[in-house]
Formats: C-alpha cells, sequence, structure tokens
C-alpha cells in the first residue's frame, strides 16, 4: 500500500525569507493579500539573481569564452527546471517569453493566423483573464472565424452543456481556459475540455499563470496542446514567463518575433529558423530572470506543491467561514473544495475602489477592480470586485485584519 | 599540456589546414548545405551512394572555425564505408571521440555542424531519420 503524506507547510516560518513581511507602512506591517496580482520575493530566488549578475553574467548563446558559457549554463538550467516543473517530455518545448501573456499572443498569433479562417469557431469562457481572451478575439476578427464564450453559472463554474451547441456552430479549432480563475479562483475542468476540444479537432491553450504558484501542473496529465505560466506569480521574478507547447505544433508553427537568436542563417533572398526553442527567442532574453524563475521553481518544489496548495485551502476556507457571517458581504465564486486561493467580494453599497482604500489605511492590501475580466464583471452583473488572495506565506491572522478592516469599512462609509 | 594545445591539438589543426575530400561531388547522390548560428559556421556535404546505400564517396566545402572544418573532415573519412542508415543513428560521440578534444557547449554546436548537414543530405535523398535540432525548419521565409 502506498504511503500517503499528508503535508503542512509552516507560513510563519517561511515568511522569514520574506524582507517585505518585516516593512512597516503606515506604522502597520503588510497584510499582503494580493498575491494573485503578483507574490513577493524571497531571499534565495533574490539572492540567485545577485550571485549569477555578481559572478556569471554576459549575454546567452553566442560567446565563446567561460563568462558566457557560465551564463548560458545559467540560463539553460533554469529552461530545465521549468521543464521539468510542468512535466514537459522536453526542454525543447518550453519558451521562454516575457509573461504568460506574452506566451498566449505567441500561439494566438503563431498558430492562429495560419490555422483560422471563416468556417471555424474559436471557444474561450466567461472566466478568463483578458490575456486569454483579447487575442483569441482579435485573431478571431482578424480571420473571420466565429468566436464563443462557455458560460458559467451563479457558483462561477464553467457550463460545459453549452459545448454541444458551440460544436454545431463550425469547426471547433481552438478551446483556451484558463486553469484556475483569476478573479474567482475556480479551478476548471481543463482535462474535460482538453478531451472535448481534440475530439473537434482542436488545440487545448491553457492559461495556468494562475494554476502555477498553487498546484502541480502536469502538461501531459492535463491533455493539453500549449500551457502558459508566468514567473511572478509563483515567487520569481517579473518580465518572464514560459510557453509549453507540443512539439510537432511548435515546429509546424511561423515564428512570432523575427531578429537575432531565432534565425539559422540570413540572406536578402531567405531566412531560415533556427531549432527550438529558440526559433521563438529572437533578442537578447531575460538572462537573470531565467535563472530566477529557476530558482523560484527550486524554493516552490522544496516547499511541495501539494502542501502550498492545502495550506491555500485552509485560508480561503477560514476566510470564506468568516466573511459569510457578514451579511453586508457578497461573496463570489464556487465553494472552498473547487477553488484555489482567491476570494472575491463585495461590500454592500460601497464601490470596491473605497474598499481597498480603507483597507490600505489598516495595512491591508488587496485588489479592487475588474481583474482584467471585464466579460465575467458584466455576467455577474457588477462594475467590480475586491479580491484577496492568498499565498504560501499568508497567515490567519491577516485574514482577521481583513474582516477587521470590512467593519470599519462598513462603519464609514456603508 | 596548454589549453592552446588541448584543443588545437595537432591532428585538428592538421584536418584544418589540408581538409580530406575537400570540394563537392558533382554529380552527388545526396547533397545539403547548414549553419551553425551560432558563429556562422557553413558546411555543405555531397555524397555518392553505391549499392546497398552504402557512401562510397563524400566530399565537403565550407567555411568557419577551426573546429566546425576540421570535424568534418575528420567526419568524411569516419563515414565511408557506412550505410546511410549507419551514418543517420550515428551518435555524436563517435566523433567526438575522434577529436578527442575538450569542448565547451557552444564549440559542441561547432564540432557536430559537419554530422547534421551529412545527416539532413541522407535525409533528403533516402528519407532517413534526422536529429532533433534539425527538424524545426519548417516555414522558412523565402522571397522570390
Amino acid at each position: 500500500m502506498a504511503v500517503t503524506t499528508d503535508p503542512k507547510l509552516d507560513a510563519h516560518r517561511l515568511r522569514a525569507d520574506f524582507a517585505v513581511f518585516e516593512e512597516l507602512v503606515n506604522g502597520k506591517p503588510v497584510a499582503y493579500l494580493d498575491s494573485a496580482a503578483s507574490t513577493q520575493k524571497p531571499r534565495p530566488v533574490l539572492d540567485a539573481m545577485r550571485e549569477f549578475y555578481e559572478h556569471s553574467y554576459a549575454n546567452v548563446h553566442r560567446g565563446v569564452y567561460r563568462l558566457a558559457e557560465r551564463a548560458t549554463t545559467g540560463y539553460e538550467t533554469g529552461r530545465r527546471k521549468v521543464a521539468a516543473f510542468v512535466n514537459a517530455p522536453s526542454e525543447r518545448e518550453i519558451v521562454f517569453t516575457r509573461s504568460a501573456t506574452e506566451a498566449l499572443n505567441l500561439v494566438a498569433y503563431a498558430w492562429g493566423f495560419d490555422n483560422l479562417g471563416p468556417d471555424d469557431v474559436v471557444v474561450v469562457t466567461e472566466l478568463e483573464h483578458h490575456s486569454s481572451f483579447v487575442p483569441w478575439q482579435y485573431v478571431a476578427g482578424r480571420t473571420g472565424a466565429a468566436f464563443r464564450a462557455i458560460p458559467i453559472d451563479e457558483h462561477g463554474e464553467l457550463q460545459l452543456e453549452a459545448l454541444d451547441e458551440i460544436a454545431r456552430e463550425g469547426n471547433v479549432k481552438v478551446v483556451a481556459n484558463n486553469l484556475v480563475s483569476n478573479t474567482l479562483g475556480t479551478v476548471n475542468p481543463v482535462e474535460q475540455l482538453a478531451a472535448w476540444a481534440h475530439e473537434q479537432g482542436a488545440i487545448m491553450v491553457v492559461d495556468a499563470a494562475q494554476a502555477a504558484p498553487h498546484r502541480t501542473l502536469d502538461v501531459q496529465a492535463l491533455g493539453c496542446d500549449f500551457l502558459a505560466v508566468s514567473a511572478h506569480k509563483m515567487c520569481g521574478p517579473s518580465g518572464i514567463g514560459a510557453l509549453w507547447g507540443r512539439r510537432e505544433l511548435l515546429e509546424a508553427m511561423s515564428p512570432f518575433n523575427l531578429g537575432g537568436e531565432m534565425i539559422r542563417s540570413v540572406s536578402l533572398e531567405r531566412t531560415t529558423w533556427n531549432e527550438l526553442p529558440y526559433k521563438f527567442e529572437a533578442g537578447t532574453p531575460a538572462i537573470a530572470e531565467a535563472v530566477g524563475f529557476g530558482s523560484a521553481v527550486d524554493y516552490l518544489s522544496d516547499i511541495g506543491l501539494d502542501a502550498i496548495e492545502r495550506h491555500e485551502h485552509e485560508l480561503v476556507e477560514y476566510a470564506l467561514g468568516r466573511l459569510s457571517e457578514l451579511p453586508w458581504i457578497q461573496l463570489y465564486g464556487p465553494p472552498a473544495e473547487r477553488r484555489a486561493g482567491i476570494v472575491s467580494f463585495n461590500v454592500e453599497g460601497v464601490h470596491p475602489h473605497d474598499v481597498a482604500q480603507v483597507l490600505d489605511w489598516e495595512g491591508v492590501a488587496v485588489r479592487a477592480g475588474h481583474h482584467c475580466t471585464q466579460p465575467l464583471m458584466a455576467k455577474l452583473g457588477v462594475s467590480a470586485t475586491t479580491r484577496a488572495s492568498f499565498y504560501l506565506y499568508s497567515i490567519p491572522e491577516e485574514v482577521d485584519r481583513l474582516v477587521d478592516g470590512l467593519h470599519k469599512v462598513k462603519k464609514s462609509l456603508g | 599540456m596548454s589549453e592552446f594545445d588541448q584543443l588545437y591539438r595537432e591532428l585538428i589543426l592538421d584536418h584544418y589546414k589540408n581538409p580530406r575530400n575537400h570540394g563537392l561531388l558533382d554529380p552527388a547522390d545526396a547533397r545539403a548545405e547548414g549553419q551553425n548560428p551560432l558563429c556562422g559556421d557553413e558546411v555543405t556535404v555531397s555524397v555518392r551512394l553505391g549499392a546497398g546505400d552504402v557512401i562510397e564517396e563524400v566530399g565537403f566545402d565550407g567555411r568557419g572555425c577551426a573546429i566546425s572544418q576540421a570535424a568534418t573532415s575528420m567526419l568524411t573519412d569516419l563515414v565511408k564505408g557506412k550505410t546511410a542508415t549507419q551514418v543517420a543513428e550515428m551518435q555524436k560521440e563517435e566523433l567526438l571521440d575522434e577529436l578527442g578534444i575538450p569542448l565547451t557547449p557552444v564549440r559542441l554546436k561547432c564540432a557536430i555542424l559537419g554530422l547534421g548537414v551529412l545527416k539532413v543530405a541522407l535525409h533528403k535523398a533516402r528519407g532517413t531519420s534526422l536529429p532533433e535540432e534539425w527538424g524545426t525548419s519548417t516555414r522558412d521565409l523565402v522571397l522570390d
């Protein structure tokens, strides 16, 4: 019988890795509840980048000298770690990009323009972040393909019964979905969508920017064709993301950005493309950021993604429990067991920006707005929500400070 | 031995200065050209095949660093008498053993350029397998 582990992380201890928690803002320590927007950075990641800059920095790939060799090794080690993190069959299938957004644009442009036409259908969902919604809406519009969104129910969960009707509208060629909704925290049934997409002869493109920090990722188990992640949402630096793509698709695709590094040979009449993944990496990449990305992957892996997921689940359960005691709070999204560490809500009669402003005076950092999900806001019938999001360093005391702050919001503005 | 002598050992310099099987065959049964985008090395390889697709004659032309040109020269000696399939399946280590020099990752690409180009030539002529890094040159940009 397999031994089951019951991993548990010690968030209070992990906070010592994050200098920002020693910081006082307005005389108060920060209750940072905006990790879904971007996470704080642990010392090991910052140290790895600093050390790289101080001891191994040069431009990558071309240099014959040793420093360039070290830099290239650092950059490619980052790629290898990211490949292992998403369980990619090959490192060649990992393309470094500026962000998850750029990774999704790469697929929409480089695959979409060559493969979509007037009889085709591109399918997204009402839960998408704009980065997974707008590129496909744009490319569909430019190629004449139809653009459809899978609707959600009142809990913010996908209504898959709508798929049959969508399939009748034409040749479904693309299904794009986020694994975890950045606004509601909904964990979406991507495996099921990928299976349906493949039955239609479509590709499955997964935005995992919001999933990668919080749960074990396995591109092979998901059964998708492309998957995008972003380092800054998972303890790594901003300015770098990664696209995983199935090799045969990447090979058949045109390049996205053109210039140095992505070529094999150039002449006036003919230019040929470099091998994977360099075909998609024009220009000097984010080198130290790749090192930091790799270090962030190590940091998360050492803690354990299962432990992180479990810790966030406990915080979400606690937060939902405490917030649901307040009758003037409107909560959005699915029950705790089907959501990641994100809680979206509104305070009756108070705009989210005012909620966030008052909370800031209490040292509580939350996000207020449409969270780059305007179609979802329209569906919920609101212009904005307040969002609290948790990560491996979040603690129940911060949820308590949020609730205390909300009482002040209600008292002063409600 | 100095680092210079380790890398540019006598055999390498000899092949660089006096390349074997230099010059392209015309006619040829298989031919391909390739570049190493890292340093701009270029190699063209041509081959004549006999019964059973055995390599009877091989000739190359190119320009580039000493490692890329010497390695291709040594390769041409190495593959004579082998079948197209044997060459397609040939591991880079076999050539690297022959070179017998320490190579950084960047210089490794110089050293195996000729082998990759030869495999491409045989692939085009006889459909043998390609090394994975040569499988990506689809949708190249060609202007008329």
